[in-house]
């Protein structure tokens, strides 16, 4: 589970992302710079997680953001985390089309709390999501006038805004000071108000307020 | 019929205005120039432009004959220097009275339409009268042949057309290089305020945590953290600053993408439909990209909108763009700077504006850039339609049978007098029609090699008066 594949351009960027990983205790199976590079990669190696920008040689425009759509195609499913200095809900719409997991979404910034940063990927290597607050926080503010949001209590909102990034009951009660409990009657009021079937699997649990999101 | 009479008889009756205009005009010039009595010379002028452009009106009622005024446009207001002066030539002046009169002068003498509107004046009732017999007769074909008259002096040439034309792109050009020098101006002030301070202020934190280091790593650690919550700030505000330059999304994926992301982005219901064949340049897809940002963000701020339409199409090399929004309406471009903003950006390529927002809407903005997207293939007027390229093989294939055998041969034949008739038609005929015979095919041969060259050659001209400015080329 701890096989990863890096694609940055930026040699700076590149090198400190393989000492993090590696630090962590991950083997960094390839460190490539370009699109093609990158496509081949994936194909081939199939590493446990990679690490994609979304910006590469040669076109400089969203090689790596294709690259990555391209192998998930052909193997649905590779665990992708990708990363940009700007956040669009177009790529992340596109990232989470397939619906099959094992997708991250950060900006480029999340690098330097390295300790989430970390667990992002290895959440993605699990097969989960890890969605940058900036993109939930866009999808949430689309969704403003949508009625059964607005029901929401404050504490419901703060815990699906920390059920869309992609963490885990454990995660959130880590992170809003909540016993683990209180957030499983929070999420299961969550998903009573929004209509959406209750499922113990946290990946598919994540997937489902997504797409509720995105719907509109 | 009767109404025909009746123009005709409007247009001699003019005669009797325009017989005293002429004395009273001649006058006015002649004192102008021969006495120096210059103040009467502009309005003696402008009465002309006034007669002349009755005339047009009357010909576009009339005979259906559009004649363009030709005139140059008139010259800006006279612009103080830093000293609060204003100049003309070599002389600085405290009001703007005499350099606005001077430039004035200088517009009205040397425009050529000036003076053809005198001729004209001065020629039309001889050309009326000479038309009489025309007029009363055939009315309608007299009205157009004095039309036609009128266009020769009065119309547009190619040199004013022109002249119209590199004054256009003058303002346009100033206007554009006015809103690259405010956009730059606010860059450089939110560089300077926001991502410059926050910069300096990291670094100043960074000097603070090196001396803490080794007496208090405690709060060394502290600084560190917000050092790095510092540099998180100003790459959240850096990126602000460079989506208000340049969308990374609109370089990354072009404009349909870019405005369907911004429809995402916004907190209306947006829906987007593109229809387009090619990709602008990148500047247009900036200009559009930019202007339907402002209007989405109009919408939902004033309009009181839920729903709004962005449709982006192509018409032939034009491009299309309008949204619509079920908001309140009553948008007006002349007070709302957005509006204006937008139309500043648009004029730098020729786009132009259109608000339709009545009272309790819906609200329609539609924008029009012409000439922004590449000319497709399969051009009609490119390529030689498929007729003539067959007739021209075809006169390049037979033009040699008449020229040579029938026609230049058969000629050396009879010239010799061969007793061989071979195939030549003209040496089987009887004798009189020989000669004849042998010219007729020699130069039917020659029209044909004629015809061969010039049915392409013409074809080129065409396309080339299309993609050209359009000009008369008289004057």
């Amino acid at each position: 589970m701890n096989r990863v594949l890096i694609a940055e351009d930026l040699y700076l960027l590149r090198d400190g992302l393989v000492h993090l990983l590696q630090a962590h205790g991950f083997t960094v199976v390839a460190a490539v710079e370009s699109g093609p590079e990158l496509l081949k990669g994936l194909l081939e190696l199939r590493p446990d997680v990679s690490i994609v920008d979304v910006r590469l040689p040669p076109t400089f425009t969203d090689e790596g953001l294709q690259a990555a759509l391209a192998a998930r195609k052909q193997l649905p499913g590779l665990p992708v985390l990708v990363l940009s200095q700007h956040v669009e809900q177009l790529y992340a719409r596109e990232l989470l089309a397939d619906g099959s997991g094992g997708i991250g979404y950060l900006l480029k910034d999340r690098v330097f709390n390295a300790e989430q940063f970390v667990d992002a990927v290895r959440r993605v290597a699990a097969g989960g999501t890890a969605m940058d607050p900036e993109v939930i926080a866009k999808l949430l503010a689309r969704n403003a006038r949508n009625e059964p949001l607005a029901a929401l209590t404050p504490r419901e909102r703060e815990v699906l805004e920390a059920m869309a990034e992609g963490r885990s009951n454990a995660a959130i009660s880590q992170r809003l000071y909540l016993s683990e409990s209180a957030v499983a009657k929070h999420t299961a009021s969550i998903f009573a108000k929004l209509g959406l079937v209750p499922s113990d699997d946290d990946n598919r649990r994540v997937l489902a307020v997504l797409a509720y999101l995105n719907s509109r | 019929m009767l109404r025909r009479y009746g123009q005709v008889s409007t247009l001699l009756a003019l005669l009797l205005v325009q017989v005293p205009m002429i004395v009273l005009m001649a006058m006015m010039l002649l004192l102008s120039f021969a006495l120096g009595m210059v103040f009467l010379f502009p309005p003696q002028v402008m009465m002309v432009r006034k007669l002349a452009e009755l005339n047009r009106r009357r010909m576009r009622d009339w005979a259906d004959v559009e004649i363009e005024a030709p005139y140059l446009p008139a010259p800006p207001p006279p612009v103080p220097q830093a000293d609060g002066m204003y100049r003309s030539e070599r002389t600085l002046y405290k009001t703007p009275r005499v350099p606005a009169w001077n430039n004035r002068w200088k517009w009205l003498m040397s425009d050529p339409a000036t003076w053809r509107d005198e001729v004209w004046l001065l020629l039309d009732p001889v050309v009326k009268v000479g038309l009489l017999p025309l007029l009363l007769l055939l009315p309608g074909r007299g009205l157009r042949v004095y039309a036609r008259w009128s266009g020769l002096l009065l119309g547009a040439t190619a040199a004013s057309r022109l002249a119209g034309q590199v004054s256009h792109l003058r303002r346009t050009r100033n206007l554009a290089a006015d809103s690259q020098a405010a956009e730059m101006r606010r860059i450089e002030r939110d560089l300077h305020d926001g991502t410059q301070a926050r910069l300096v202020a990291i670094g100043m934190t960074l000097g603070a945590v090196e001396q803490l280091v080794e007496t208090d790593p405690n709060a060394a650690k502290a600084l560190l953290a917000k050092a790095r919550e510092a540099s998180s700030e100003t790459l959240t505000e850096l990126r602000r600053v460079i989506r208000g330059i340049h969308p990374p999304v609109l370089a990354e994926r072009g404009l349909a993408d870019a405005v369907r992301a911004l429809a995402m982005d916004s907190p209306l219901d947006v829906t987007v439909d593109v229809q387009l064949p090619h990709r602008p340049e990148a500047p247009v897809e900036a200009a559009v990209y930019f202007a339907v940002s402002e209007l989405l963000s109009n919408a939902a701020r004033h309009g009181d909108a839920r729903s709004v339409v962005v449709d982006l199409s192509a018409n032939d090399t034009g491009l299309l763009v309008t949204v619509t929004d079920d908001g309140l309406g009553g948008a007006d471009p002349a007070r709302g700077s957005g509006l204006t903003g937008i139309e500043r950006r648009l004029a730098a390529f020729d786009g132009v504006l259109a608000v339709h927002s009545p009272p309790g809407g819906p609200t329609t903005v539609s924008m029009e850039l012409p000439k922004v997207l590449p000319q497709p293939w399969t051009n009609e007027l490119g390529k030689l339609p498929r007729w003539k390229s067959v007739t021209v093989i075809a006169l390049w294939g037979t033009a040699w049978c008449p020229t040579f055998p029938q026609g230049l041969v058969a000629g050396v034949f009879k010239l010799f007098g061969a007793r061989e008739k071979t195939w030549f038609l003209a040496l089987h005929l009887p004798g009189p029609w020989q000669w004849p015979v042998i010219v007729a095919m020699i130069l039917l041969g020659v029209y044909m090699y004629v015809m061969a060259i010039r049915i392409p050659a013409a074809h080129d001209r065409e396309r080339f008066m299309a993609e050209a400015a359009p000009g008369k080329p008289w004057c």
